[in-house]
C-alpha cells in the first residue's frame, strides 16, 4: 500500500518534471532529485534545422537528444553534475549554423554537440568546434568528405573532433544502385540533383555504381533549389524515356517531381536517399511505387531500438523521432558516456575537451541503432542500409542489408 | 520537334504566371515609381489564402466539386491579397509618399520578410511546405504533340484575359484615365479633380486581386507552395516588369512570356542544362538594358519640371 502511494508519487514527480522541461524547449534540467548536482551543471549542445522546411528531421533530432540526456540525468549518469540540452536552429542554413557553433563554443559547460542535420552546414561548423576542440556526432551528415576529405581514394581525417552515428552517401548511393539495377532491373536512368552537397554526393556514388552494374544514366539534369515548378525540367527528361528516376536531393523538391513526372506521362519510379525519406514526401506528391533508402534498419524493427521508441512515445513529445531520432539518442548518450569516462568522478574544465575527444572516438556501447563505435575517421562502423518503398501512402521497407562494397 | 513544342508550352504557362503579378509591379511603379518587393508576397499569401479557404470554410460536401471549390478559393485567396495590399499601402508606403525614393524601397523589401515569416508563425504548419488541393481538372490536355495540364491551360486563359481586361479598362474607363493622369503627373491630376489617394488604393487594390488569383491558380496547379514560392515567383515577375518596360501594362505581359519561354528554352538547348536557366534569363535582361535602357516597351525618363 504505502509502497504503491511512492509509486504514484514518484510518476507524478516525473510526470511535472516532463511537462516543464517540455514547455521550456528542454533546456531545464528535471530528472532525479536525488542526484548529487553539487558540482554544476554540463551542457549538451544540439544544432539542427528546428523552423523551416526540413524541421520534422530537426525537431526529432533535438527531442531525440532531449530524451538522451532526461535519461541520463534520471540515472544521474556524470556524478556530481547535472545535463542541460541547449538547441540552436540552423534552418539548414551554414551560416546560421555557423552563429550557433560559435554560440555553444563560448559556453565553458559545454562537453559538445549534437548535429547538425545537413553535410552542408556541418562544413561550416565543424570548423569552429574543431578549433575550440569540442567534440561534435552527427546523427545525419551523410556526405564523406566531412571525414575523408575531398579524395577518397586517398583520406585524411579533416576534423579531429568530429565523428557520425549514420552511414554515409558513399555507401547509400552504390546500396541504391544495387537495389534498382540489380534487383528492379532498371537500366536506363534520369538523375536529377539539387546542387548541394549532399544531393551531388550521392548521386555520384549512385551513377558510379550503377554505370558498373551495365545501367545507363540517360540524362542529367539539376534543378534550383526552391524550385517548386518541374515541367521544364520533365520535358526535358523524356524524350530520353528513362525507366527510373534518381533524385539527389531532399522530399520538398522530390515529392512535387515524382507527382509532376506522373501528369506529365512518365510514370516511373523515383528514388532518393534519406533526405526524401520523409512522410511529407507522401503528401507532397511522392507516389505508390517510389523508393528511398536510408541508414541503418528501419527503427521499429530493430530490436534495440524498442526501449527508444517506447520511452520517446512516453516522454510526449509533440513530434516524432523521425528518420535520424534513433541516430540523434545514440550520439547523445556517446557524448555522455565519453563524459563520464574524461570527468571519472573529478572536476570538468574546458582543458578536459581533448580528453573528451578521444573518449568518444574509443567509445563502444549497445545503441538503439545497433552497436556505435567509430572508426578511424569519426565514421560509424555500423554499415547497414535500408530500401524502403512508398506502398498505400506509407514508407514499407522493402530491403535491409549491410554494404559490403 | 516534340520537346521543343513541349517546352514552348512549359514556357507560356511559366509566363503567365509571372505575367499575372508582374503587372502588380508595374502598374505600381508607373503610379508612385515605387518599386513594390512586396508584390510577389502578396502572390504567396493569396496563394494561402485560397488554401485556408478550401480548409477551414468549404464545407467537405462542396471539396469534390472544382467548380464550386476553386471559384471560391480565387475569391478568398483575391480577398486575403487585396486586404494585406491596402493595409500594406495604407500604413507602410502612404506615410512615405513624399520621403525620398530609397525610403519606401527599403521599407518594401522590409514588409516583404514581414509577409514571409508572419505565414511562417501563423498559418498551422506552414513553416514547411503545404500539399495544396488540386481543385480543378486533374488531366493533361494533348494538343498535337504536346501534353499540357489542364490546370496549366486555366493560368494561360486566366492570365490574357485579366491582362487584355486590364488593358482595356485603364485605356477606356474613367477610372483608368485618372490612373493614366495620376501617372503623367500627380500634381495637374490633383488640379484636375483627380484623387491621387484613391487612384492609388485602387492600383494596390488591382495588382493586388491579379496577384491573389495568381497565388491560388499556381497552388492549384504545382499542388504545393510554401512561404518561398512568393521571392522566386516576385523575382521573375519583376525581371519581367523591367524588360517589358517598367510602367507598361503590355511590356509587363510580354515580358513574362519571353522571360517563361527563356526559362524553358534555356534549360532545355543552351549549355549547362536546367542547372543555368536562370543565368540566361538574367543575360537577355542585361543585353535589353545595354540597348533600351527603358525595357522593350518603356517610355524613356522624361524630365520632371
Amino acid at each position: 500500500m504505502k509502497a504503491s502511494a511512492l509509486v504514484a508519487a514518484g510518476a507524478l514527480l516525473l510526470t511535472a518534471c516532463g511537462t516543464n522541461k517540455t514547455e521550456s524547449g528542454g533546456t531545464a534540467g528535471g530528472g532525479n532529485a536525488n542526484c548529487d548536482t553539487s558540482k554544476g551543471t554540463l551542457v549538451v549542445g544540439v544544432i539542427a534545422p528546428l523552423s523551416g522546411e526540413l524541421s520534422a528531421l530537426g525537431l526529432g533530432i533535438k527531442n531525440s537528444a532531449d530524451l538522451a540526456v532526461r535519461e541520463a540525468n534520471d540515472k544521474c549518469a556524470v556524478p556530481g553534475y547535472k545535463i542541460a540540452l541547449d538547441a540552436q536552429d540552423d534552418q539548414k542554413n551554414p551560416q546560421q549554423g555557423a552563429q550557433a557553433a560559435t554560440k555553444l563554443s563560448q559556453d565553458d559547460n559545454l562537453l559538445g554537440v549534437v548535429g547538425t542535420l545537413n553535410s552542408s552546414v556541418s562544413l561550416a561548423v565543424a570548423p569552429i568546434l574543431s578549433q575550440n576542440k569540442i567534440v561534435q556526432v552527427s546523427p545525419a551528415n551523410t556526405s564523406d568528405s566531412l571525414t575523408k576529405g575531398e579524395d577518397l581514394n586517398a583520406p585524411k581525417r579533416q576534423f579531429p573532433t568530429y565523428f557520425r552515428t549514420c552511414t554515409v552517401d558513399s555507401l547509400q548511393g552504390p546500396f541504391a544502385a544495387d537495389f534498382l539495377v540489380g534487383e528492379q532491373s532498371k537500366k536506363k536512368i534520369a538523375i536529377v540533383t539539387d546542387g548541394l552537397t549532399y544531393g551531388e554526393g550521392l548521386a555520384a556514388e549512385f551513377a558510379k555504381k550503377a554505370e558498373a552494374l551495365g545501367a545507363q544514366i540517360v540524362t542529367r539534369q539539376k534543378i534550383g533549389e526552391k524550385d517548386t515548378d518541374f515541367s521544364s525540367v520533365i520535358a526535358a527528361i523524356k524524350p530520353s524515356a528513362p525507366d527510373a528516376l534518381y533524385f539527389g536531393g531532399q522530399y520538398p523538391q522530390a515529392g512535387p517531381m515524382s507527382k509532376q513526372l506522373k501528369d506529365a506521362g512518365l510514370d516511373i519510379p523515383v528514388m532518393g536517399g534519406d533526405g526524401i525519406f520523409d512522410d511529407k514526401f507522401m503528401s507532397l506528391g511522392g507516389k505508390d511505387g517510389d523508393y528511398a533508402t536510408s541508414v541503418g534498419a528501419p527503427t521499429d524493427s530493430l530490436e534495440s531500438a524498442k526501449t527508444f521508441i517506447e520511452a520517446y512515445n512516453k516522454a510526449g513529445f509533440q513530434d516524432g523521432y523521425s528518420a535520424y531520432g534513433a541516430f540523434s539518442y545514440d550520439a547523445t548518450n556517446a557524448i555522455i558516456g565519453a563524459a563520464v569516462t574524461t570527468i571519472n568522478g573529478g572536476e570538468w574544465s574546458t582543458d578536459k575537451r581533448e580528453d573528451l575527444v578521444a573518449s568518444v572516438a574509443k567509445y563502444n556501447a549497445q545503441g538503439a541503432t545497433g552497436a556505435i563505435t567509430f572508426d578511424e575517421f569519426g565514421d560509424s562502423t555500423n554499415k547497414v542500409l535500408t530500401v524502403y518503398s512508398v506502398s498505400g501512402g506509407e514508407w514499407v521497407p522493402a530491403k535491409t542489408g549491410t554494404y559490403e562494397g | 520537334m516534340t520537346t521543343l513544342l513541349q517546352q514552348i508550352a512549359n514556357g507560356i504557362a511559366l509566363g503567365a504566371t509571372i505575367g499575372l503579378i508582374a503587372l502588380g509591379y508595374t502598374m505600381v511603379y508607373g503610379i508612385i515609381q515605387l518599386i513594390n518587393f512586396a508584390h510577389g508576397e502578396v502572390f504567396m499569401v493569396g496563394a494561402f489564402g485560397g488554401l485556408a479557404v478550401h480548409r477551414w470554410l468549404l464545407p467537405e460536401a462542396w471539396q469534390g466539386d472544382w467548380y464550386i471549390s476553386l471559384p471560391l478559393m480565387i475569391v478568398g485567396g483575391v480577398v486575403v491579397a487585396v486586404t494585406i495590399a491596402l493595409i500594406m499601402e495604407r500604413f507602410a508606403y502612404r506615410p512615405l509618399r513624399n520621403a525620398p525614393r530609397l525610403a519606401p524601397l527599403i521599407t518594401a523589401l522590409g514588409v516583404s520578410i514581414v509577409l514571409q515569416e508572419a505565414i511562417r508563425i501563423w498559418f498551422p504548419n506552414a513553416e514547411s511546405a503545404q500539399a495544396y488541393p488540386k481543385a480543378f481538372i486533374d488531366a493533361q490536355v494533348d494538343l498535337g504533340p504536346v501534353s499540357i495540364s489542364a490546370s496549366k491551360l486555366l493560368i494561360i486563359v486566366v492570365s490574357v484575359a485579366l491582362s487584355v481586361g486590364l488593358q482595356l479598362y485603364v485605356t477606356k474607363s474613367r477610372m483608368g484615365r485618372a490612373m493614366r493622369a495620376t501617372a503623367q503627373d500627380r500634381d495637374t491630376a490633383r488640379l484636375m479633380g483627380v484623387n491621387p489617394d484613391r487612384v492609388i488604393v485602387l492600383t494596390f487594390l488591382i495588382g493586388a486581386a491579379l496577384a491573389g488569383v495568381a497565388g491560388v491558380l499556381y497552388g492549384v496547379d504545382i499542388t504545393n507552395v510554401d512561404n518561398a514560392i512568393g521571392f522566386q515567383n516576385g523575382i521573375f515577375a519583376f525581371t519581367a516588369a523591367v524588360l517589358g518596360g517598367i510602367g507598361s501594362l503590355r511590356g509587363a505581359v510580354i515580358g513574362a512570356f519571353i522571360i517563361g519561354l527563356i526559362k524553358t528554352l534555356g534549360g532545355q538547348y543552351m549549355p549547362g542544362g536546367t542547372q543555368y536557366d536562370y543565368v540566361w534569363i538574367f543575360v537577355v535582361l542585361i543585353f535589353v538594358l545595354v540597348f533600351r535602357p527603358q525595357g522593350l516597351f518603356g517610355e524613356a525618363e522624361r524630365v520632371r519640371a
